[in-house]
């Protein structure tokens, strides 16, 4: 589809050919210094339209919570960043805000995101500060025409900030509506995965870091991220390692939605969650390429020191006690790894610090009722009881006692060992990977050129 | 009786995008057996009637046409009932940490 490169260039104003070092391997460091965006240009940018800065809040009785259920010194600190007061809502202004910058700066006449998520409003809100057009396209309903609610709550946010939005039923094709409506308006695609949508959270691990390490003299132990595409991930990451706290761990922490296909239509209204699933997440970080631009500038394995799931009835069930006992009521994307957090710091030292890096607005559609309603009319079971009999699609268990709540881990080998086998499937015919391309490789998957060589081995024998 | 909507009303028109047997090769089994797809909104260009053929121009300036399905349609979406699994929780939590 040599039309897809040609509309993803022009659309974009990447030349993604010139960062290519080998059949596997591309300049990820100078594709995104190549932007000419540094931290502090990128904070100018973000404050112009009141993005970012947003309050670092210490969940005293969740982690009171958590000690209850731990044992004697026991219970880390859970901390998070109010996300939710950001201009639309999420941490997607900062991904958003740069992008529209860049469309603005370049002459585009407007903008077009792919996301049926909050990304969408974030564009569109940008979008409407800039003077520019905005088009989101959303995979919305499903095939009897019964939306999503959280989806329908992102179509409400958009049209009222003024963007078309295109709504779809279940499918991949998607993306071949957005290259359509790309090439019909010659719009600026305000992708998910270009440079600017990363650059734009590194803000979000910079400021947390330093807020920390304001309030307590150091920096956290632990930053979890709720991980879908990767972005989150990548680039929080990436702000912690420029705020100086290389020594933070970066969990990625995803539901668990194994057994139900992302592109089925009768699967779409069963899965209770429209993001921050494993159902992108898997996919994504054994493969980040897949995305609508030619290099994924989100490639969440080069920074997640760990992976864990949380099952839907833990993330509803956190969502409860934050309102209840925290006073916050805030969306599921941010309550997820919070879920996880509220396991892991029962596993941490009292004098230990764990960082939530995201909340995100709610409201009718986004939120645990308008979702547990449908699932209930859905046929789905609602019950109270043990979370690890959860099953996606057929029962939703809210747990009984915030002692259920448990992570499960994601085997980060069987990761890599994923993403190698993609990537060596990706090689043209007859062409082997080089240096540059293990060297590359190793700094993908976080592990090291012998590691990579082992896994060639064992996956192609010594051939290859 | 059919209802009408005049030039320039808030509409939603529908399309079909791709036909069952146009779907992508990729696509899971009960996907295939649905087309795929499109509602947008945008202001009539013309008056229309209610799944006739009509012309809109979206937010974003573009003319699209499409069956008009919909005359200034509602946002549906909610909260709906209270969910009892979830009500009990916050007593439950106050509890344990009155016992601390």
């Amino acid at each position: 589809m040599d039309q897809k490169a040609e509309i993803m260039r022009s659309s974009v104003g990447i030349d993604y050919e010139k960062y290519i070092t080998g059949p596997l391997s591309f300049d990820y460091e100078r594709m995104l210094s190549d932007t000419g965006y540094d931290l502090e240009t990128i904070r100018t940018i973000q404050s112009r339209t009141a993005v970012g800065n947003t309050p670092l809040v210490e969940l005293k009785n969740l982690t009171e919570l958590v000690r209850a259920v731990s044992k004697p010194g026991m219970g880390a600190r859970i901390f998070v960043k109010d996300e939710a007061a950001n201009p639309s809502g999420s941490f997607k202004d900062r991904r958003a805000s740069l992008s529209v910058y860049e469309a603005k700066k370049r002459g585009y006449k407007g903008v077009a995101a792919a996301t049926s998520g909050n990304y969408g409003a974030a564009v569109a809100s940008q979008a409407a500060k800039a003077g520019l057009r905005c088009i989101v396209v959303q995979e919305a309903f499903d095939s009897k025409g019964i939306a999503q609610p959280e989806i329908a709550e992102k179509t409400r946010a958009c049209e009222a900030y003024g963007a078309e939005v295109i709504r779809l039923s279940v499918g991949p094709e998607l993306f071949y509506v957005f290259l359509m409506v790309l090439k019909e308006t010659g719009y600026f695609n305000a992708s998910l995965y270009t440079p600017y949508s990363i650059l734009g959270i590194e803000t979000l691990g910079h400021e947390l870091a330093l807020q920390v390490k304001e309030q307590e003299g150091r920096f956290p132990d632990v930053v979890i991220a709720t991980h879908a595409g990767g972005g989150n991930v990548t680039g929080t990451a990436r702000g912690l390692i420029k705020a100086g706290a290389e020594d933070t761990q970066m969990v990625a922490a995803s539901v668990d939605l194994s057994g139900l296909h992302m592109a089925s239509d009768h699967d779409f209204n069963r899965k209770s969650f429209t993001t921050g699933h494993t159902g992108f997440s898997i996919p994504f970080t054994t493969w980040p390429d897949r995305a609508d631009v030619p290099k994924n500038a989100a490639r969440a394995l080069r920074y997640m020191d760990r992976f864990v799931t949380v099952t839907q009835g833990e993330v509803f069930y956190i969502t409860q006690a934050l309102a209840q006992i925290e006073g916050l009521e805030r969306g599921p994307a941010g309550n997820t790894s919070l879920a996880a957090a509220f396991a892991m710091a029962r596993q941490m030292d009292q004098e230990q610090i764990i960082v939530v890096q995201e909340t995100e607005y709610t409201g009718a559609g986004k939120h645990p009722l308008g979702q547990l309603n449908l699932a209930k009319q859905m046929g789905i079971e609602v019950v109270r009881g043990n979370p690890k009999d959860n099953k996606p699609g057929k029962a939703i268990v809210i747990p009984q006692h915030p002692s259920q709540i448990e992570v499960v881990d994601v085997d980060l080998d069987r990761i890599r060992r994923s993403y190698l086998r993609n990537a060596f499937n990706s090689l043209p015919q007859g062409q082997t990977p080089g240096d540059t391309d293990i060297k590359f490789l190793a700094a993908d998957t976080k592990s090291t050129q012998d590691y990579v060589r082992e896994v060639i081995r064992e996956l192609y024998g010594k051939n290859r | 009786m059919t209802q009408r909507a005049t030039k320039d009303t808030w509409v939603e028109i529908h399309r079909i995008v791709l036909e069952k047997d146009q779907r992508a090769p990729q696509v899971p089994e009960d996907t295939r057996q649905v087309p795929l797809e499109m509602k947008v909104k945008g202001f009539l260009v013309h008056d229309a009637a209610v799944g006739e053929q009509a012309e809109i121009i979206t937010p974003a300036g573009r003319m699209i046409k499409g069956r008009l399905t919909g005359i200034n349609p509602a946002y549906t979406h909610m909260y709906g009932l209270p969910i009892p699994e979830l009500l009990p929780i916050g007593e439950e939590l106050r509890t344990i940490l009155r016992q601390r």
